[in-house]
């Protein structure tokens, strides 16, 4: 480089145009870039910020005015247990994901591509199955006269039939199942980038394998982990199908508030509010985590 | 030759008077399938028979099209079937034409199921069902069904205010004529007392014969309508009328509908007694007239399984549309609170 600068004493012109030109080309680049995201762009504003926005403006109409209507019915003790009863389901199958989804995401990690593969496409198999089908299929297991406690009492177990469906046992198990994938996909995708000679290092400097596993495979998968996390609260907190047939009644979701608003009532207006409110609250709680973790790192990026 | 005469006759004295068969139709809106097949057989063909008219039929979705028409001032459905608690929400709203008593006549309605601008055109019930095989002791009313000592059993309910609020109230002894307005405090805590033993809260009709079918209970509210089905798949059920609510569906004029005049007349022909009891031939439903079943023509089998039939009329109460179409978001949040505690 200083050769350079000593071979063109008289150039000065000659770099100050390359420059130039090189970031022209490069914010012709850029452009360019831009542009070709341009149509993903456009489908994004249409379809996500268009419907968005019309639920929030309908959200504030009622009986063709404006008015906070819709958002102050909601401040009522039932509306709050409503939404802290999502919250909390969603949070306790995003907790069960992590903790069935973890260790069968870390074996497919450690073994061969090819077993892996197998074992990936028992773990898609469900997605080929419509939701409705899958959850009919829990409540024909979990029922009182269903495959479970039919074993169970006739192994002789149990005596009297379990209740595992029509409650929150039934929904979490329901849900979980169905989540399941959107944990172990993401944390897969993870866990196998990690590089093993980080373990042999850890080994080679005296840690046991537990210990390597702790200080140094741990918190490197704990972006996988977040990603799915993440995945899975947000899917739990728009679920409906599983809540509704399994929870026979005494499980509540926003969802199904919002369901029964639109299509019973014909009440846009109420479950338009319904909906800015849960968009707002996750919102306000991803920024929340994004300011205790850094939120980009979970997706690749950073 | 005839007809251009009597066209000729028609058409000149259309000019002084209106003629005796006005030649007219008429737009009649429902919600499809064969509820909507059942009211064409029933209702329609012997309405434009009676009446000299056509019925041209449309169907939609709920009382939420009807609003769009009136407030947008482009009417042009002259009568339209409604659940009973969108004719009251249509009604407050001012949705509706006043009906004109003049030329309808209520006579053989329950004073639930008729109101200034609205009238039922049938009933379908909210009965209690059980399996005879899983119950020792089989329940006769809602008294029995809250009375888990005595009558032992697994147990649902249906998860919706209306009806319930009804049941709970006849349950505890309140006389079925003198539940409006309800007791909303007794009627929630009646509730609150046999929430603990309830294993099952159902949203859907199918829903509720689940349940029942796959023994996951052994009595439960359930519609009249749902029997059938289990009993076609040779389920044993069995079903009591006491203490069960009978539901409406009901027509009303939409504000500036073209038609008012003719279609206040169909109205009155479709809930006079006699059309009326065409109704159960068609379709497992209850006319909303009790004189139908003085009419003769309603074979035995059909009144034994008929909603409405006298003997099951007099042991049921008539849902009150008026009463809920004015509450019932009010008291669906009340439902939501109790559900959630």
């Amino acid at each position: 480089m200083t050769a350079q600068s000593d071979t063109a004493p008289a150039g000065n012109a000659v770099p100050d145009d390359n420059t130039r030109q090189l970031a022209a080309a490069g914010r012709g680049e850029t452009f360019r870039h831009f542009a070709l995201t341009f149509p993903a762009l456009l489908l994004i504003v249409v379809l996500v910020f268009g419907p968005v926005g019309w639920l929030f403006w309908l959200s504030l109409i009622e009986d063709g005015q404006f008015s906070l209507a819709h958002y102050q019915r909601m401040w009522t003790a039932a509306y709050f247990e409503i939404f802290s009863q999502t919250f909390r389901i969603s949070l306790l199958v995003t907790g069960l994901a992590i903790l069935v989804g973890y260790p069968l995401a870390y074996l497919m990690s450690q073994l061969p591509r090819r077993i892996a593969g197998l074992m990936m496409i028992c773990v898609l198999l469900p997605f080929w199955t419509s939701l409705l089908v899958r959850t009919y299929a829990w409540m024909v297991l979990l029922q009182r006269r269903g495959l479970i406690n039919d074993a169970l009492i006739g192994t002789g177990v149990i005596e009297r039939p379990l209740a595992l469906v029509n409650n929150l046992t039934g929904t979490v198990i329901g849900m979980l199942h169905i989540m399941l994938p959107f944990m172990i996909l993401p944390l897969f995708a993870s866990l196998r980038t990690i590089d093993l000679t980080y373990m042999r290092s850890a080994s080679n400097l005296g840690a046991s394998p537990i210990r390597a596993y702790w200080t140094v495979f741990f918190p490197l998968s704990l972006p996988g982990v977040f990603a799915g996390a993440i995945l899975v609260f947000v899917l739990c907190l728009g679920v409906y199908v599983t809540p509704a047939l399994l929870g026979g009644g005494k499980v509540v979701m926003v969802s199904m508030k919002i369901q029964q608003n639109a299509a019973l009532y014909f009440d846009w207006g109420a479950a338009s509010s319904l909906g800015v409110i849960l968009l707002a609250i996750t919102v306000v709680l991803f920024w929340l985590l994004s300011r205790l973790t850094r939120i980009e790192t979970m997706f690749g990026g950073g | 030759m005839k007809r251009i005469v009597a066209t000729a006759i028609a058409a000149s004295a259309g000019l002084c008077a209106a003629p005796l068969h006005a030649e007219g139709s008429l737009t009649y809106v429902s919600w499809g399938g064969n509820y909507q097949q059942a009211e064409r057989d029933a209702f329609l063909d012997p309405i434009e028979d009676e009446l000299g008219i056509t019925i041209r039929e449309e169907t939609y979705t709920g009382v939420h099209e009807v609003r769009a028409q009136v407030l947008s001032g482009a009417v042009t459905w002259d009568i339209v079937d409604l659940g009973g608690f969108e004719c009251a929400q249509g009604q407050a709203e001012g949705l509706f034409e006043e009906l004109d008593w003049n030329v309808v006549s209520t006579e053989g309605l329950d004073d639930n199921a008729w109101s200034d601008t609205w009238v039922s055109i049938l009933y379908y019930s909210t009965v209690l069902a059980y399996n005879p095989e899983a119950l020792e002791k089989a329940p006769t009313n809602f008294t029995d069904f809250w009375d888990v000592e005595n009558f032992p059993g697994r147990r649902a309910l249906y998860n919706e205010a209306p009806t319930m609020l009804e049941a709970a109230l006849l349950a505890d002894g309140v006389p079925k004529d003198e539940l409006y307005p309800l007791d909303l405090d007794r009627a929630f805590a009646k509730l609150e007392e046999i929430k603990p033993h309830i294993d099952a809260w159902w949203d859907s009709g199918a829903q509720s014969i689940q349940l029942l079918a796959d023994g996951e209970v052994d009595m439960l509210p359930i519609w009249n309508g749902r029997i059938e089905v289990l009993r076609e798949e040779g389920f044993p059920v069995e079903i009591v009328w006491d203490q069960g609510t009978l539901s409406v569906s009901c027509v009303a004029i939409p504000k500036g509908a073209p038609n008012k005049d003719l279609a206040m007349k169909a109205i009155n022909l479709m809930i006079s007694p006699e059309i009326q009891a065409n109704l159960p031939q068609y379709i497992n439903y209850g006319p909303a007239n009790a004189l139908a079943f003085e009419t003769g023509k309603i074979p035995e089998d059909k009144i034994a399984t008929s909603p409405s039939a006298p003997d099951h009329l007099k042991v049921q109460a008539v849902i009150s549309p008026s009463y809920w179409g004015e509450r019932l978001t009010e008291l669906d949040e009340r439902w939501d609170a109790f559900m959630l505690k």
